[in-house]
């Protein structure tokens, strides 16, 4: 159970500032970061912030969901095309999922994605909401 | 001269009427719209909480701040009473996620609803002194009112974020006066899930005693007058009192329109006041004074005095305007959703 302190910390560059790998040659753009890329073998990289809207490309209802998530159900996970192209998963939220469609448009917003039981570290991230402004 | 160069609100879409409580508890929704001039609240739902409602306020702000580098931000100040962790700072989270870390002073404030205009007003005071380029000050809560308790039916969740500095002011601050006694009108004991409030005695001698003698101490510091204002806005435990207070101190309805939050809203503790500042800076012109004075149980007020400047026009479309958030494109929940979402359920682990 305490493994998921030090691991989360880790992810707090891509998980709250969505720190993205650019790499030099290709200028392709990886999320979570990497150290290589994996078409060139490129090392050379510099960091970007990925954009925080985009359009979901496709999804799946979750209807019976992990306990952590119930308070939640049904939701849906998308995966979510950015602005820049970059491709991420994530959780759709305020959004209930008869609504959600192909190419709808959606915004990143940071929020709790996940409880450690009542007395664990709350860990945070982003979510997709429906773009509405 | 100090003042605010960005600022930003964040509300939850999620509502949920009054009707809708009152229906649970046998309570008379008529009597307690008009008792307290309150038609529904915001709610938070479970993903939502005061770190991530200070994050998204402070993106706003950030947005309207123009081309600052969160580097220079030089301390993040969160007042709210519901801070997710009873023992961990909330605003590191916050400095982590606008990449304002690790060259910066975080603290979380506490002082009941005025816990966010005690993290302006020491926001300002570090630009006044010169310690840094810019301070953040975040008011921001998720309230618990006890279930069937009259706070149910206000207490609501949202935040508002502003970054202090010395260069583009959007509004600068031209007076400040704090004004506080020992009054425990309200409170929450350690361990306690809600808090308790001690009913009528919450009024005369807390509420009305501190916002007007906050007000009453800064018009005559400033020597200025009730109409000399454009907008007024003080705290909003619900419609009624923010109304009625800002009339027996003088000032129009017209006046406190914009900030009157409060009735579509319910009271957003620490978020209270700092929110109508938001919605009155979204339509205020050039030159505009506008006068706020927070209220926090325990019990306390903080008043301002603020003059708004040219940059208001340049900047305040550059984010959400929170008329928008709070009209648009809402969720209504029923009492058994928000029961679930603000957790009032025992269930198994």
């Amino acid at each position: 159970m305490k493994m998921f302190v030090p691991r989360n910390w880790r992810e707090y560059p891509s998980r709250y500032r969505l720190e993205a790998s650019r790499f030099t040659k290709s200028g392709t753009v990886y999320y979570p970061k990497r150290m290589v890329d994996p078409e060139t073998g490129d090392t050379e990289q510099e960091t970007v912030n990925l954009p925080l809207s985009g359009k979901v490309l496709t999804y799946t209802v979750i209807r019976t969901s992990p306990d952590q998530w119930k308070d939640l159900a049904p939701y849906a996970l998308a995966i979510v095309e950015l602005e820049d192209g970059t491709r991420m998963m994530g959780q759709l939220t305020d959004c209930n999922v008869e609504e959600v469609s192909i190419g709808m448009e959606v915004r990143l917003e940071f929020r709790r994605v996940q409880t450690e039981g009542h007395s664990g570290v709350l860990s945070y991230g982003h979510k997709f909401v429906p773009k509405w402004y | 001269m100090a003042g605010i160069v960005g600022y930003g609100a964040h509300l939850p879409r999620h509502r949920i009427k009054v009707e809708e409580i009152a229906k649970v508890w046998g309570a008379d929704a008529p009597s307690y719209k008009r008792g307290l001039m309150l038609r529904e609240k915001s709610v938070p739902p479970p993903d939502m909480d005061t770190i991530t409602l200070s994050v998204e306020a402070t993106r706003n702000a950030l947005k309207r701040a123009g081309s600052i580098d969160p580097k220079d931000i030089g301390a993040i100040y969160i007042g709210s009473e519901s801070h997710p962790y009873a023992v961990k700072p909330s605003g590191t989270v916050v400095a982590e996620a606008i990449g304002a870390t690790p060259d910066i002073h975080c603290a979380d404030f506490e002082f009941a609803c005025k816990a966010g205009t005690e993290a302006m007003y020491v926001a300002l005071s570090h630009i006044e002194a010169g310690q840094m380029k810019y301070a953040l000050a975040i008011a921001a809560d998720t309230s618990q009112g006890a279930p069937s308790d009259a706070l149910e039916f206000s207490a609501a969740a949202g935040a508002g974020a502003f970054i202090m500095g010395n260069d583009n002011v959007i509004a600068e601050i031209l007076y400040t006066h704090s004004y506080m006694t020992d009054t425990p009108d309200f409170w929450r004991r350690e361990h306690q899930f809600y808090p308790q409030h001690g009913s009528r005695f919450t009024g005369e001698e807390a509420y009305f005693a501190h916002t007007k003698g906050a007000s009453r101490a800064i018009l005559e510091k400033s020597g200025m007058k009730p109409s000399d204002f454009a907008y007024a806005v003080f705290h909003q435990p619900n419609g009624k009192f923010h109304q009625r207070v800002a009339l027996e101190l003088g000032f129009t309805q017209e006046q406190i329109d914009p900030g009157w939050l409060a009735p579509v809203l319910g009271n957003t503790y620490s978020g209270a006041s700092p929110i109508g500042l938001t919605a009155i800076l979204d339509i205020a012109k050039p030159g505009d004074l506008v006068f706020m004075c927070s209220y926090g149980s325990g019990s306390g007020s903080d008043a301002f005095i603020w003059k708004v400047t040219d940059r208001i026009d340049e900047v305040r479309d550059a984010a959400v305007r929170t008329s928008k958030l709070l009209e648009e494109n809402l969720i209504y929940v029923d009492y058994g959703t928000y029961a679930k979402f603000r957790h009032k359920i025992r269930k198994n682990d």
